[in-house]
């Protein structure tokens, strides 16, 4: 005891006992809660763990080593589980060159690979968390009308009018969101990836960013009512193909009204 | 002086008689494929009306290229084209290939009526003007003239249409001292904490209860609200005390034609104006970088009330949108 009580008023003693209390506590619960959440948590861990190794080889080399950044790749930390199955699961992470914005393609890891890798990067710090497929029933929860309002003041100046996508300045786009996974198109508008500001959920509810998918999901499926619908981006397209073929048809037409019959 | 002559009249050249009118066998057949055009403009009428008839309004296909498309109206659109197409391509190739191709040369003559007609005009003129009587009867005289004047000065004064002046309308918006920032649509009043570093929210002013606000209220009203790391922000000190914790805003209306600037890039903090492609800077209180806009977008100067609600501190300190002659700053 006396040695012990030699220690006590040690600069680190304090800090010893607190982390040596909640040690005992945490054994404690545990050992009282039961395996279940044990079991659950070894998993995440085990999880964690597998996310940590997947990220050191394919991500660290931009990312840094603890998910800090570097010159090349921004910080990863308190970024969210949310952004990681964005980036990763629509193939944008890893990039395919060093170009101006990250383009979705086939994704290079599984899908439980892409878990990990989440698990890993939400430990780091809280970030938005990926909605489960409960919450993303559209169909039930969103409301179309109001989808296409919201749609129209927060999106269209960028994804177009007809969610077709658009683009930005020095080469840079945004993406078109037809086809586009609704867990995927949901994550996007809560992490912000790339250029895309962020609309977090107190500035836009949840409710209303299924709306949104509503609408979305309303427009890829619409048919044309008119005819062609020449891509649906307006009238760059109409023009070219007025000014080219339909001007083209013309002058040929009158060519042959001018020349000679032999 | 010179043995130059000068060129001589080329003249017309000589008229070269075409297939169909030399050979009979080519001016049958020119004869045919007139005849099939217009047999294919009436088949083609047919058609149209068989589409119309016959093919449900609500009946889609799909075509390789042109995607999912309405089957009525792609047979209406293919079959009226064809229709005028054939029948005009059969009236220009019968005009071309068999009706008469001679050239004939009309020569001009004088635009000048001759002096006998000019003379009669004269004499008429002046037993007309003489039979009305104008000279003499200056009541009746005098009441025409005043008649085609006011007649005259009536549609001038339709152009009063054109006004009133605006006056002080196009200088204020609705947002005032304490005016919180709800967003649109969806009506959220926004507290500081609802928005995260990098988010964005597109806002109107809070209303009075009840009140919907207006078109026009639309096309001036609208603020960007924008969550910045603070030290990412490069102000001059009024403009930075019109900032919350990072928080800035600014009118949604461009200072070139009045489109709403919406197009915010996170990652290089640039607003883009999707109409003429200016480019404001948010973090030097959206400077112009490119672009036509003369401009910065005005800021709006924000704080939060006690209970943590974003308020406007006042009204914008300057009119909103593009610039026009009565403009006072």
């Amino acid at each position: 005891m006396k040695r012990l009580s030699k220690y006590r008023r040690h600069p680190l003693a304090a800090g010893l006992v607190i982390a040596m209390g909640l040690l005992l506590v945490g054994s404690l619960y545990s050992l009282a809660s039961g395996a279940g959440p044990a079991q659950a948590s070894n998993a995440r861990s085990q999880a964690i763990k597998e996310g940590q190794q997947i990220f050191l080889k394919g991500c660290s080399s931009c990312h840094g080593l603890n998910a800090e950044g570097t010159q090349t790749g921004p910080s990863l930390i308190g970024v969210g589980a949310a952004s990681v199955d964005f980036q990763v699961g629509t193939g944008r992470m890893p990039m395919a060159d060093a170009s101006v914005q990250a383009t979705a393609r086939a994704p290079q890891f599984t899908p439980e690979q892409t878990m990990a890798l989440a698990e890993y990067v939400a430990s780091l710090a809280p970030g938005p968390a990926i909605p489960s497929q409960a919450a993303l029933n559209y169909e039930r929860d969103g409301n179309l009308a109001q989808g296409g309002e919201l749609f129209r003041t927060n999106c269209a100046m960028c994804h177009n009018f007809a969610g077709q996508g658009g683009a930005l300045t020095q080469g840079k786009y945004a993406a078109s969101l037809m086809g586009v996974d609704p867990q995927k198109i949901y994550e996007a508008m809560i992490t912000g990836p790339q250029s895309m500001p962020v609309f977090g959920d107190r500035s836009m509810t949840p409710a209303e960013k299924l709306s949104i998918i509503k609408w979305l999901k309303n427009v890829q499926n619409e048919q044309a009512q008119g005819g062609i619908a020449l891509g649906k981006v307006g009238p760059v397209t109409e023009g070219l193909l007025v000014w080219t073929l339909g001007l083209g048809l013309l002058i040929g037409a009158a060519v042959w009204l001018g020349a000679k019959s032999k | 002086m010179s043995d130059l002559e000068p060129l001589s009249d080329p003249g017309l050249p000589a008229h070269v008689a075409r297939r169909a009118d030399r050979d009979p066998i080519a001016e049958k057949r020119a004869e045919r494929q007139v005849a099939i055009l217009f047999m294919l403009s009436g088949l083609s009428a047919v058609a149209f009306i068989a589409s119309y008839v016959g093919i449900k309004s609500d009946q889609y296909i799909f075509l390789p290229l042109l995607g999912t498309t309405n089957a009525q109206q792609l047979a209406l659109g293919i079959s009226l084209a064809l229709t005028l197409l054939t029948i005009g391509f059969g009236v220009v190739h019968w005009a071309k290939v068999l009706m008469s191709d001679h050239e004939i040369t009309n020569q001009r003559h004088t635009m000048r009526s001759s002096e006998t007609e000019l003379a009669e005009l004269a004499t008429t003129f002046a037993a007309g003007a003489a039979s009305s009587g104008l000279g003499r009867r200056s009541l009746i005289k005098r009441t025409l003239g005043g008649a085609l004047a006011l007649v005259t000065i009536s549609p001038l004064i339709i152009l009063r249409d054109l006004g009133p002046l605006p006056k002080k309308q196009l200088e204020g918006t609705n947002w005032k001292r304490g005016s919180r920032l709800i967003t649109d649509p969806g009506g959220i009043a926004l507290k500081a904490s609802d928005l995260e570093v990098g988010g964005v929210a597109h806002v109107l002013p809070e209303r009075p209860t009840g009140q919907k606000e207006t078109l026009e209220d639309l096309t001036r009203d609208p603020v960007l609200v924008i969550r910045l790391r603070p030290e990412d922000l490069h102000l001059n000190a009024e403009q930075a005390s019109w900032t919350h914790n990072g928080i800035i805003a600014f009118s949604k209306i461009c200072t070139h034609m009045g489109c709403a600037v919406g197009l915010y890039e996170q990652q290089t903090h640039h607003l883009l104006c999707p109409c003429h492609q200016s480019t404001f800077d948010v973090t030097t209180g959206a400077s112009v970088i490119f672009g036509p806009a003369a401009r910065p977008l005005p800021q709006l100067a924000i704080t939060v009330d006690s209970e943590g609600y974003l308020i406007a501190q006042h009204g914008f300190n300057q009119p909103v949108g593009p610039s026009f002659w009565e403009r006072s700053s």
